[in-house]
C-alpha cells in the first residue's frame, strides 16, 4: 500500500509545474492574450530560482526570484503584444526563444552543481498517518499552492466583479471598452498574472522535481500547459484534471522504463507529447463547441481608438 | 506617460524597407548593453561576433554552410506564415527529411550512381512534407491546433532519430558509438569548391527555392490564393479557394522544403545519420522567416545573418570566452525587435503625457 502512496505522490509532483502554469495561461487566454512564451518564462523561472535559492541559500527567495523574473519576461510579451500591438503567436514564440537563450547564458556556471530542495511539508503524527498521510500532509509547498492558486482562480473568475469583466475583455475587448473599461490595463495585469505562475512553475522543477539546473530542463511542459488549457475548455477545474493525467502519463512512461518490457526507452519518453497530440485531437474534434468556449478575442491585437 | 498607437492610412513604404535594419541596430546597441554587463569589451565583442567570421573565405564557406538549412526551411515558412497556417515544427521535419533521405544509403549501401543523390533529395523532401501533412490533417480534420501539434511532433521526432541513430542504423563497426555507417560519396552533396572551402551544394538548393518559391508568391494564382487566405479568409471563400486544402498546401510545401535541408545536411555537411542533426535549426528558420519580412527572397538576407550569429558565437567563445549561449539570446532579441518595429508600418507611435481626459475615461 505504501507503494501505491508513492506512485500517487510522483505523480502530484510531475503534475504540479504543469498545473500551476496552465492555471496562469488561462486566466491570461481569458483576458483574450494568447502568449506563447510559456515555455520560456518557464525555463527562466527554472534558472533564476535555482540560482537564487543557491547564492542565498533559501529556496523560498528562489521562489520568489523564480516568480519576479517569469513577470518581468511576460512584461516584454506585453509591451509588444499588448501596447504594441504584435501579432501574439510570432511575439510569444519569440519569447520563447529568446527565454530559452537567456536561460542558457544564465546557466552556465551553474550546471551539475548540487542544488536546494523545497523542503516538503511536515506536521507531527498528521504526516505519520499510514496510507494517506503524506500524501495529503507531507508534500513539497508548491503542491498546496497549486490547489489554492486554482480555486483562487475559480473563484476570482466566476464570483468576482474584476473577474467578469476580465472574462467579458476576452470575449470582446470592443464592447469592453466601449464600456470604458481599461482593456489594456487589465490585459497587462493578466499576463503578469500568467508570468509569475510560469515563474513559479520552473522553480518547481528546480527547486522540488530535480533540484538542480540542466539546459532546457522543462522539456516541453511550457507547451504541455498551453494544450492543457485548450484541453480544460478555458475551465480551471478541468485543468487539474488535465494536469494529473499528464502527470501520471509521465510517471507511468518512467515507471514502464524501469520495468523494461522491451519497448525502447524513446518511445516511452515520447509518450506525454503523443498523449498531448491525441487529447487536442479527442477535445478540438467539435468544432461548434470549441468555438462557444475559446474567448472570442484570444489572439486579437486590440488598439483602442480615441 | 503612455504610448498610443494611431492607425496609418495606408501601410508605410519607408518603414516596410527600413525596419529590418532598424531591428539589427537595436540588435546591436542589445549587444552593447549584454557584453558590458558580462563584463567584456563591447565593440571588440561585436566585432568578433559579426565582422571577424566574414574575412576570409573559408570562413563565407562556414556561413553557407549554416546558412542553407536557415534559408531552406525559412522559405517554406514564409509561404505557411502568409497563409495564416502556423507550422512552428520545421525542426521535427528537418530531422524526418533526414532519416527519410538517409534511407537509401543506409538500408541499400550498394546502390551507387547518378541516381543516389536526386532520390535522397526526394525522399528527403517527401519525408519532411509527410511529417508536416500530420498537423494539417489534425486542424482540417479534427480542428485541432496545429501549433501545438506541430511542436509536439518535434519531440516525437527527436526521439525517433534518437532511436535509429542508437539502435537499429547505428553502424556495427562503429565501436558502439551513436550514428549510422559514413555515407559512400555517391550519397554526398558535393562540396561547391573544395579547394577554398567546405561549402556544399545545399546553399545553392536554397537560393533556387527562394527564387522559385519567390516567383510563385509573385506571379502564380497560387501566390494570390495563400496571400488572399491569410489575409481574409472570407474573401478567399468566395473566390473560390479552399483554406482546407491551403492548409494542406502550406504544411506540405514548409514540410518538405524543411526535409529537403534536413537531407542536404546530413548528406552534405555531416555525412552520416546521427542521434542529432540540427543545432535548432528548425526553430532558427522562423526568426529568419520574419526578419526576412515573409519574402522568400527576403530570406536569403536574413539567412546570412543568422547564421552569422551562430559562427560569431563560436568565434567569440574561442577568442573572448564569451558563452556561445550569447548567440541564443541575439537570435531571440532580433525576431523580439523586428516584430516591435514592424508595428511601425502600420501605426505612427505617439507618447501621451498625463492625458486627464483619457484618464477619466478609462477609470469610467
Amino acid at each position: 500500500m505504501d507503494m501505491f502512496q508513492n506512485i500517487l505522490l510522483t505523480i502530484a509532483t510531475a503534475s504540479t509545474p504543469l498545473l500551476i502554469a496552465a492555471i496562469g495561461e488561462l486566466v491570461v487566454e481569458r483576458s483574450g492574450v494568447l502568449n506563447l512564451g510559456v515555455e520560456g518564462m518557464m525555463v527562466i523561472g527554472a534558472v533564476c530560482g535555482f540560482a537564487a535559492a543557491l547564492m542565498t541559500g533559501s529556496p523560498w527567495i528562489g521562489v520568489l526570484a523564480a516568480i519576479i523574473a517569469g513577470m518581468l519576461l511576460s512584461l516584454l510579451f506585453g509591451f509588444l503584444a499588448i501596447s504594441l500591438a504584435t501579432n501574439q503567436v510570432a511575439t510569444g514564440l519569440s519569447l520563447t526563444l529568446l527565454g530559452i537563450g537567456l536561460s542558457g547564458m544564465i546557466g552556465e556556471n551553474f550546471v551539475g552543481q548540487a542544488g536546494i530542495r523545497l523542503p516538503n511539508l511536515d506536521i507531527p503524527v498528521l504526516t505519520d498517518i499510514p496510507m494517506v498521510g503524506r500524501l495529503i500532509f507531507g508534500q513539497d509547498p508548491l503542491f498546496y499552492i497549486s490547489l489554492a492558486l486554482t480555486a483562487g482562480v475559480m473563484w476570482f473568475l466566476f464570483k468576482t466583479r474584476t473577474g467578469l469583466t476580465l472574462r467579458a475583455i476576452g470575449d470582446s475587448h470592443k464592447s469592453a471598452h466601449a464600456l470604458g473599461i481599461n482593456v489594456l490595463k487589465y490585459r497587462y495585469l493578466a499576463v503578469m498574472f500568467g508570468g509569475g505562475c510560469a515563474g513559479l512553475a520552473g522553480a518547481h522543477l528546480s527547486l522540488v522535481y530535480t533540484p538542480q539546473w540542466v539546459e532546457n530542463m522543462t522539456a516541453g511542459r511550457g507547451w504541455i500547459a498551453l494544450a492543457l488549457v485548450v484541453f480544460s475548455s478555458w475551465r480551471p477545474w478541468r485543468v487539474i484534471g488535465g494536469a494529473y493525467l499528464f502527470g501520471a502519463v509521465t510517471i507511468g512512461q518512467l515507471h514502464a522504463q524501469a520495468l523494461g518490457f522491451g519497448i525502447p526507452s524513446q518511445f516511452l519518453s515520447s509518450l506525454p507529447y503523443v498523449a498531448t497530440i491525441v487529447v487536442l485531437v479527442l477535445i478540438s474534434r467539435n468544432r461548434r463547441l470549441t468555438v462557444m468556449n475559446t474567448p472570442a478575442s484570444l489572439a486579437q491585437p486590440f488598439v483602442p481608438d480615441r | 506617460m503612455r504610448l498610443e498607437l494611431i492607425k496609418r492610412p495606408q501601410q508605410s513604404a519607408f518603414f516596410s524597407a527600413v525596419s529590418p535594419l532598424f531591428a539589427l541596430l537595436l540588435t546591436l546597441i542589445a549587444g552593447v548593453i549584454i557584453f558590458t554587463l558580462l563584463g567584456k569589451p563591447p565593440l571588440a565583442a561585436l566585432y568578433t561576433y559579426f565582422i571577424e567570421p566574414l574575412s576570409e573565405v573559408w570562413q563565407l564557406h562556414e556561413l553557407a554552410i549554416k546558412a542553407g538549412p536557415l534559408i531552406m526551411i525559412a522559405v517554406g515558412l514564409s509561404v505557411a506564415y502568409r497563409s495564416n497556417n502556423w507550422n512552428i515544427g520545421a525542426e521535427g521535419q528537418f530531422i524526418m527529411g533526414g532519416i527519410a533521405g538517409s534511407l537509401i544509403p543506409i538500408l541499400v549501401p550498394g546502390f551507387q550512381n547518378f541516381m543516389t543523390l536526386p532520390l535522397m533529395l526526394i525522399f528527403g523532401f517527401a519525408g519532411g512534407a509527410l511529417y508536416g501533412a500530420i498537423p494539417a490533417l489534425l486542424k482540417t480534420r479534427f480542428n485541432t491546433n496545429e501549433i501545438l501539434t506541430s511542436l509536439m511532433l518535434v519531440y516525437v521526432a527527436q526521439l525517433f532519430l534518437d532511436w535509429l541513430a542508437r539502435g537499429v542504423f547505428r553502424d556495427p563497426n562503429g565501436n558502439n558509438f551513436p550514428g549510422s555507417i559514413r555515407f559512400p560519396s555517391a550519397a554526398r552533396l558535393p562540396e561547391i569548391d573544395p579547394a577554398q572551402g567546405a561549402a556544399h551544394w545545399g546553399f545553392v538548393l536554397s537560393i533556387v527555392a527562394a527564387v522559385i518559391v519567390w516567383a510563385m508568391m509573385q506571379y502564380s494564382l497560387k501566390g494570390f490564393e495563400v496571400k488572399l487566405l491569410g489575409e481574409s479568409p472570407r474573401a478567399g471563400r468566395f473566390a473560390g479557394f479552399s483554406s482546407a486544402r491551403m492548409v494542406f498546401f502550406a504544411f506540405l510545401l514548409s514540410g518538405g522544403l524543411a526535409g529537403l535541408a534536413g537531407i542536404s545536411e546530413v548528406s552534405g555537411a555531416i555525412g552520416q545519420l546521427r542521434e542529432n542533426i540540427s543545432p535548432g535549426y528548425g526553430f532558427t528558420a522562423i526568426i529568419v522567416a520574419f526578419l526576412g519580412r515573409l519574402n522568400p527572397i527576403g530570406t536569403i538576407a536574413a539567412g546570412l545573418v543568422l547564421a552569422l550569429t551562430y559562427l560569431g558565437g563560436e568565434g567569440a567563445q574561442m577568442s573572448l570566452g564569451i558563452s556561445d549561449k550569447v548567440a541564443r539570446v541575439f537570435q531571440g532579441l532580433i525576431l523580439f525587435f523586428v516584430l516591435g518595429c514592424d508595428t511601425l508600418i502600420h501605426y505612427r507611435i505617439r507618447l501621451v503625457f498625463g492625458d486627464p481626459a483619457a484618464k477619466t475615461a478609462a477609470e469610467g
